[in-house]
């Protein structure tokens, strides 16, 4: 007869000494490993409880203005510099990782309008209602010299936003009419005007980087090309937008933050109508801006929140806010796509995570592995109600809250009374406007 | 990295002098390395194959075109990057060990973008299960076996001939413990088969890690006990006594006493669950969930006496053996039970349900032994005819079927799909069989008797590889903990104690019953309630009679409406809850026009 029975070295399956690891033999084979589902639906439920536990998106805030932030400077060079203007017309440059102001002097008489970085990052740009274009040095000036711009501008007309090119001597600034001003030039090279009396947004595409758009009073979006001497195009809204940003990695796509309490995703070669409506704001959008990536972009509005929406979604991802945030003005998200900075109305800057639930700082192979373990799990089970419902949760101040139910109650009755009207009236009279095209008025060549 | 790897090949080359092709290339390759000429096309075999291995891992983008892949060019090999990778491919059987079931075709996804995306799902499920597959080879051990000569039989070994001729560790688990005085016996062995648990009729209980043969604790406590059972851990046990269930801690110290629990003949814990299922005397069934202490469900089987009882290990369904030969299922979710299957015609005398929970073997009083398909619930498969009663039962995770009769064990080898006409192993104990059950992970059997227990070997019966983040045999206290901790992080919770646990993965579709109940539901929906209050036109004060009336009459109307619409929509029609919400508040809605009074009545516009 031949005899074998299951017989286990010890040696094989226990550590040799205290300071050795433990021994972990795996064996994948199913039948061992019993309930597979119900348990990943577990795990995928604790992950996404934790998520929410973990969920605490604020890191800190830069206070120092005297008065209400007006904008924010992204350097595409430093991770660590901010600048910011106010409304008494101070700029201050911070350092992020100490949460410290590095600086602070008066740029401007009035508002600071608009801060835009040259493509060094060691420039920076700032407009204010004073007419004046003013460059200044990140350095600080050396001992004994005075807080100086090293070059200033000074334009005929009010200019109430600045955008630098993308790699060019060159920035734009708008107000009464767009003007592309060269760096070594003291009268703008070009200027241009579709009959509007005032431009109150001016961005340059970061890779088209001749092309401009803009914001108009008369409820318009104007695309402009610097080579060429007139104004593009132009899509006529309803309500005016209030800000513009380009998606930094797709050339055609921008979105804008509307009074109508939305966002609208456009591409540029088909202004009739937006690609996305981005809804959730429950007051006027102010101020947009996309992640390096792409991927995401942040809003902030009237309603004293901040919201994260996703590219191709309609609704916002997340939602910030603080009981002493007041109406945002300014809102960028970092270049490292980890955070996001928020200026407001009541003088301080705050700092938030991009992904609320994120650990920040280095993360250690088991941890990351765990983490994308749990992630994957997250997505595989997303559709389980409970999981859902978990995932989706966020506490809402009272206000936003009342809002969004009255602006349901209202939107129903626009729907009941269309549809009443509809039924009541001759066939085919009123008919059947999509969302999409019942913001925009017309599209103009 | 890569010219690291040539240097060296080039130096291994010269010291091989004998090899000429070999040194000519070589020389070759380092005048390319000087001159940086471009190399000659011919070469043998070997060199290139030492090409090819060098450049197969390396993992640069492409950079234009560079030597190397002139030389690649030349010899005709395609650069790594377009080549499919040329791994030893896995058989088929260890595939579909480790497949979870035929994929997705994606017939009915209308977009591309799905297509796509489902395409891209299924490669990487596939991606995983031939990575587990390949795993295989690591695994370090091998089980067991006994095989007979040519003119012997595995069944005339005895255990002292089988204990003699394996090594000295293995012989040890073949032994004897005489306990005469407290017996009958029962036991019970830890779900990493480390530690085993014997409780005598007459109060004697004793811990034991039997692989060291030491003692963790035995304690009389000085009751009947009924049944033993290992909980989650090894420090903790539940023993059903005379009154009450306690849960003694490895110590032999009382931590609780359950008066909930009480005449319990029966234990079975459900470790992925949390649960102790018991069954008591009286025919009440309960679920203990011993992490938070709770009582998930308890109810009365109205089956009578239950002192048969096993559970599923595939989906924690608790099974059931009744005098009356039938087999019934049970989850804490329903009082009824979940199947009930009538699997002899005679009374039942034992059951038991294989570790994958694809079978099922029971015996009743007329010898005879039958195995059951019992995912489909059907059979019987197999259907033996023993020669005494089969009193206990038992299923190896490797599928080996031990059947207890009186006091001679027999163990049966694939006997599920096949027939066997003869035991693998037989052996006969001085006393009659209390229950016995096989150690997890050894190749062990271990029989309680009347007067103590017995370890007996049963070759091939045990799984030879464990995995250490399930059950671990060797593990120390902190692993212990730390599962402790994982484990009660991913406790599934009772109501997904159903027949079939895969649910949970699959697409929700209503099937015809829901939908069926759906529309029945639509028939007894009742009107919207209106809060009315009717408007006090002449300003005098009214009688509450008038009010009441008047309410009347506009309820009434509001009802037969209501009735109305649900007709005129037809019941057959609605089918989701949406469409009955509609037609509610389309009912709700109906407004009352000022001007309506001038149009002619409805009810003479019919007659006309």
């Amino acid at each position: 007869m031949k005899v074998k029975v299951l017989s286990r070295n010890p040696d094989y399956y226990l550590r040799e000494t205290k300071r050795d690891i433990h021994k972990v033999p795996r064996n994948y084979d199913p039948s061992l490993h019993p309930f597979e589902g119900l348990r990943e639906y577990t795990r995928a439920l604790n992950a996404v409880k934790l998520e929410r536990v973990f969920a605490k998106p604020f890191v800190g805030n830069l206070d120092g203005h005297q008065d209400g932030v007006s904008c924010l400077g992204k350097n595409p060079q430093h991770l660590s510099l901010l600048v910011s203007g106010s409304y008494d017309g101070e700029v201050r440059l911070w350092d992020l990782p100490q949460q410290k102001c590095v600086r602070n002097f008066r740029a401007h008489d009035g508002y600071v309008r608009g801060i835009t970085f040259l493509p060094d990052g060691q420039q920076f740009v700032t407009v204010g209602d004073d007419k004046t274009i003013k460059i200044w040095k990140t350095d600080l000036p050396d001992w004994g010299e005075e807080e100086e711009p090293t070059n200033t501008y000074i334009s005929k007309s009010v200019i109430v936003g600045v955008s630098h090119h993308q790699k060019e001597p060159m920035f734009a600034t708008c107000g009464e009419v767009c003007q592309v001003w060269e760096e070594d030039r003291n009268e703008p090279i070009r200027t241009f005007q579709w009959g509007v009396d005032s431009l109150h947004d001016v961005s340059f595409n970061p890779i088209e980087t001749h092309l401009l758009a803009t914001c108009a009073s008369d409820r318009s979006i104007i695309l402009y090309d610097t080579r060429d001497t007139g104004p593009v195009r132009k899509v006529i809204m309803r309500l005016r937008c209030n800000r513009l940003c380009w998606n930094p990695m797709e050339a055609f796509i921008f979105t804008c933050a509307n009074e109508d309490y939305n966002l609208y995703t456009f591409d540029t070669r088909k202004l009739k109508q937006p690609l996305k409506v981005h809804m959730d704001h429950v007051s006027a959008v102010t101020t947009v801006d996309y992640s390096p990536t792409g991927q995401e972009f942040v809003s902030g509005g009237y309603d004293k929140s901040v919201r994260i929406f996703e590219h191709g979604k309609n609704h916002s991802r997340d939602v910030y806010h603080t009981k002493r945030m007041q109406r945002l003005t300014c809102v960028l998200w970092s270049m490292d796509d980890k955070y996001i900075l928020c200026g407001s109305d009541e003088m301080n800057i705050r700092m938030w995570k991009a992904r609320s639930a994120e650990k920040l700082g280095v993360l250690r192979p088991r941890e990351r592995s765990a983490l994308n373990y749990s992630e994957a799990l997250k997505e595989k089970f997303v559709s389980h109600p409970q999981i859902r419902r978990i995932a989706r949760h966020r506490q809402i101040p009272k206000h936003i809250y009342h809002a969004q139910k009255e602006l349901r109650t209202i939107k129903l009755k626009q729907k009941r009374k269309e549809a009443n009207r509809r039924a009541h009236s001759k066939p085919g009279t009123v008919p059947f406007v999509s969302e999409k095209k019942q913001h925009v008025v017309e599209e103009q060549e | 990295m890569t010219r690291y790897f040539l240097n060296q090949d080039c130096r291994e080359n010269k010291k091989k002098p004998q090899d000429n092709c070999n040194e000519s290339a070589s020389k070759k390759l380092e005048t390319h390395k000087r001159s940086k000429k471009k190399p000659s096309i011919k070469k043998s075999q070997s060199e290139l194959e030492a090409l090819v291995t060098v450049v197969k891992y390396k993992r640069k983008p492409w950079r234009g075109r560079n030597h190397e892949d002139d030389r690649l060019a030349a010899a005709k090999v395609q650069p790594p990057w377009t080549r499919k990778s040329k791994r030893v491919p896995v058989q088929d059987e260890k595939l579909a060990r480790h497949s979870r079931g035929e994929g997705l075709s994606g017939d009915g996804i209308k977009t591309k973008f799905y297509q796509k995306k489902l395409k891209k799902h299924e490669a990487d499920i596939q991606f995983s299960i031939e990575q587990a597959a390949r795993a295989e080879l690591l695994l370090p051990e091998e089980s067991g076996f006994l095989v007979a000569d040519e003119d012997e039989l595995t069944t005339q070994f005895s255990q002292q001939q089988i204990a003699s001729s394996v090594d000295i560790a293995s012989a040890t688990k073949h032994f004897d413990l005489h306990l005469a005085e407290f017996g009958p016996y029962r036991m019970n062995y830890s779900r990493n088969g480390r530690f085993l648990l014997i409780g005598g009729r007459r109060g004697h209980v004793a811990a034991i890690d039997w692989v060291t043969k030491r003692l963790l604790c035995e304690v009389n406590v000085m009751e009947a006990v009924y049944d033993v059972q290992w909980l989650h851990v090894e420090t903790m046990f539940a023993v059903a006594q005379k009154q009450w269930l306690y849960i003694y801690d490895n110590q032999g110290i009382e931590l609780h006493c359950i008066k909930r629990l009480s005449k319990v003949l029966r234990m079975e814990f459900l470790p992925y669950h949390f649960l102790l299922a018991t069954a008591s005397e009286e025919g009440f069934l309960s679920w203990l969930d011993i992490s938070i202490g709770q009582m998930v469900s308890q109810f009365n089987t109205r089956m009578g006496r239950l002192n048969l009882m096993t559970h599923n290990p595939y989906n924690a369904v608790v099974c059931l053996g009744h005098s009356k030969g039938i087999v019934t299922m049970w989850s804490p979710n329903v009082k009824e039970p979940l199947s009930k299957m009538l699997c002899h015609q005679h009374p039942l005398q034992s059951l038991t349900v294989d570790s994958q929970g694809r079978y099922m073997a029971t015996a009743a009083v007329d010898r005879t032994l039958k195995v059951w398909d019992v995912r489909k619930l059907e059979g019987p498969l197999q259907q033996y005819k023993l020669h005494a009663v089969a009193s206990n039962l038992a299923f190896s995770q490797r599928g080996l079927l031990a059947v207890g009769m009186g006091n001679v064990v027999e163990v049966y080898r694939d006997c599920c799909q096949k027939s066997a006409d003869r035991p693998y192993l037989r052996h006969r104990l001085f006393k009659r069989i209390g229950n016995m059950e096989y150690c997890p992970y050894e190749d062990v059997l271990g029989v309680a008797t009347d007067n103590g227990f017995t370890s007996l070997i049963i070759p091939g019966s045990g799984e030879p590889n464990f995995d250490a983040l399930e059950c671990n045999p060797f593990q120390s206290k902190s692993q212990r903990r730390e599962a402790e901790v994982k484990s009660l992080l991913e406790k599934i919770q009772p109501e997904f104690i159903t027949l079939d646990p895969t649910v949970i993965t699959d697409v929700h579709i209503p099937t015809l019953k829901d939908k069926v109940e759906a529309k029945k539901k639509l028939l007894f929906l009742k009107p919207p309630k209106i809060d009315f209050q009717p408007r006090n036109k002449s300003g005098k004060k009214k009688g509450t009679v008038k009010v009441a009336q008047t309410k009347r009459i506009v309820r009434e109307g509001q009802r037969r409406e209501f009735v109305k619409t649900l007709k005129e929509t037809g019941i057959d029609k609605i089918s989701s809850s949406q469409e009955v919400e509609s037609c509610i508040a389309s009912v709700k809605h109906k407004t009352f026009n000022a001007l309506d009074r001038f149009k002619p009545k409805e009810k003479k516009q019919e007659k006309g």
